[in-house]
């Protein structure tokens, strides 16, 4: 079984990220890029499968500029077999994204896609979904575990009130939530290994897909800053500016 | 043309969440249809009929819709669609989890988790964790959008007298079957809707230690939520996360013990009225964006705290 996990470059979740001053955009430039943390919980997946002898290989997917290929490098060191990258320059929307992962789909035939609940950055948590429209494939999002047999993969989610299982025709997307596991850091040897695994270099003309944006970014601003940093002294003076000042209780 | 409103209901009952979105629908514009798709769900029906602005209820009542999956609800709805300019339903894991299928059924770029609404095409909606506020307009013939609810004041539960059309369930997609559910069971309101919400860290050290908060809950009539370290190391279930990733919240009262305020948390709540901060840290990030902070020892201010409250009630 072949499972085939998608992989986002984007700004580093420690990062307080600045809007540009002309507001077209956030600021990126000396910015540290890191995978996307739902990402990094998809590719642990994928290679737990692989050592458990369910998946027989782990082929990861970046859809980005020239730097994705070390998101790739990453997923590799982490235990993926090899990757496949989407070059372009231009962004992509989860609705383009999907597509293109559609058309990789064809060429891979994986039993089983795992990408994360959502980007960090566009917080947009849409591509795992139109992936599974777009394949007629069943779905199971925002997995908090993952039991995979013969035919069917049960997954556990996570839920506004609670948790819930479904059970999934394969082959299946699933979308990862922060307690399916604890991704592993790679070691040195392996990511000394991951530098000779194999990266297919390919475009989306190469995959006839048209990726042009259909949301227009008219402005990107800061939000309103709150006004707090003050202190009390005790609880009884809480209690009181609650009551009296704030009038919340 | 006229706007569908996907309910977010139990079957039994109509949730919160659908009444934030029939405001988004209203700022809009335009006649309000919702469609509630479940298994004996005639009251979510009849009280999404009651809600005013409300002009129609779509019922779609079938064993299938009973617990909303994603793709038998999609199949649904995209049939449905071709009538409507916008289709909107809330950023709940529901909403979250089936309205993207629309969208890509329909080949149109779902506008995720909006805010405001600046005109029937363009919208606000938060990024990197709500640390910027992107304005996108759509190119796409219908909208498709989940709606954030801290965003949009909910619309009036009673006043409306929309009439109820029954309508046929979609064929059923056979892609995926429900198993089993386990449901955090509380007496509290739900974190969305609460009012107040108290809400523990890491500093917590257990569960066990949660009760502390609850007895403070129980006096403020608030919800109890938690950040993300707190559940990871399961001293609560996955449902109480405040937080980017979790849920978004904007109560009136808002108080955060033992957080440290990491950006992922702030996302969730610093939208909330009034903010609340205990900590030992007094250099803890959460500090600055309370309006009240207390600096000290949670398992000292937290009882004095709930004895305090009962001075002044
Ligand atoms: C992809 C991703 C998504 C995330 N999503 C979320 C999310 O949705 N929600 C979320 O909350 N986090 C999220 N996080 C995690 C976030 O980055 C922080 O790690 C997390 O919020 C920290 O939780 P905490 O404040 O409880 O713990 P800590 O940062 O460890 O803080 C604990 C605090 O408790 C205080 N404390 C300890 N003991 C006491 C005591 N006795 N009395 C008083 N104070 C005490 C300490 O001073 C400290 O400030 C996410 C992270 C990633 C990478
Ligand atoms: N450019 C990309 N390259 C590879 N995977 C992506 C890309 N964009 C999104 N994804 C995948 O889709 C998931 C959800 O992204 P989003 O729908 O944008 O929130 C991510 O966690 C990735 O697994």
């Amino acid at each position: 079984m072949k499972v085939l996990v998608a992989v986002k470059r984007v700004v580093d979740y420690n990062v307080k990220i600045r809007v540009k001053a002309d507001k077209t955009g956030v600021e990126t430039a000396n910015v540290k890029f890191s995978m996307n943390p739902f990402d990094e919980i998809a590719v642990e997946q994928a290679v737990r499968l692989k050592e458990a002898g369910t998946a027989t290989e782990v082929v990861v997917v970046s859809i980005g500029p020239a730097q994705a290929q070390e998101t790739i490098r990453t997923a590799l060191a982490m235990g993926a077999d090899r990757g496949i990258h989407v070059q372009t320059d231009a962004e992509v929307q989860p609705l383009a994204v999907a597509k293109l992962l559609k058309a990789i789909v064809a060429n891979e035939n994986p039993t089983l896609v795992i990408v994360g609940k959502q980007a960090i950055d566009d917080d947009c948590s849409q591509t795992g979904q139109m992936l599974a429209a777009l394949l007629g494939w069943s779905q199971g999002t925002f997995a908090s575990k993952v039991d995979l047999k013969d035919g069917t993969v049960a997954v556990t989610r996570e839920v506004d009130g609670g948790l819930e299982t479904v059970d999934l025709k394969l082959p299946a997307i699933v979308t990862t939530d922060l307690r399916l596991n604890e991704p592993r850091y790679a070691s040195l040897p392996n990511i000394m290994k991951a530098k000779k695994k194999p990266i297919d270099a390919t475009t989306a003309e190469a995959l006839g897909v048209d990726i042009a944006s259909r949301l227009i970014t008219l402005k990107v601003e800061e939000p309103a800053k709150r006004q707090g940093g003050k202190k009390v002294g005790s609880i009884a003076e809480l209690v009181d500016k609650l009551k009296n000042e704030a009038r919340v209780i | 043309m006229a706007l569908l409103v996907i309910a977010e209901h139990a079957n039994s009952e109509l949730k919160a969440a659908t009444l934030n979105v029939v405001t988004a629908a209203k700022e809009i514009g335009g006649e309000i249809h919702v469609l509630v798709a479940g298994s004996n769900a005639k009251p979510a029906a009849e009280a999404a009929a009651k809600v005013a602005g409300v002009s129609k209820v779509l019922l779609a009542d079938a064993p299938i819709y009973e617990h909303r999956l994603a793709e038998d609800l999609a199949a649904l709805v995209v049939k449905l669609a071709p009538g409507y300019s916008h289709v909107l339903a809330p950023a709940t894991t529901s909403g979250k989890n089936f309205l993207p299928r629309v969208a890509a059924l329909l080949d149109v770029a779902q506008i995720s988790d909006i805010s405001a609404v600046v005109s029937p095409d363009t919208f606000v909606r938060p990024i990197y964790a709500g640390n910027a506020l992107a304005t996108v307009q759509s190119k796409d013939a219908t909208k498709i959008i989940t709606v954030r609810g801290t965003g949009f004041a909910a619309a009036d539960a009673t006043g409306g007298s929309a009439g109820i059309e029954t309508i046929e369930a979609a064929p059923s997609s056979g892609l995926s079957t429900f198993v089993s559910q386990e449901l955090s069971k509380s007496e509290r309101p739900e974190l969305t809707s609460a009012r107040v919400i108290i809400s523990g860290g890491r500093g917590m050290q257990n569960g066990e230690n949660f009760k502390l908060l609850e007895e403070v809950a129980d006096k403020l009539g608030a919800a109890v939520g938690a950040s993300r370290a707190a559940v990871d190391a399961g001293f609560v279930p996955n449902d109480y996360q405040v937080g980017q990733t979790g849920k978004i919240v904007a109560p009136e009262l808002y108080v955060a013990v033992g957080i440290s305020g990491a950006i992922q948390h702030l996302a969730g709540m610093k939208d909330s009225k009034v903010i609340v901060a205990i900590n030992k840290d007094e250099e803890a990030p959460i500090f600055q964006i309370a309006d009240y902070g207390v600096v000290g020892d949670l398992f000292k201010l937290v009882p004095e705290l709930s004895a305090e409250l009962d001075k002044v009630k």
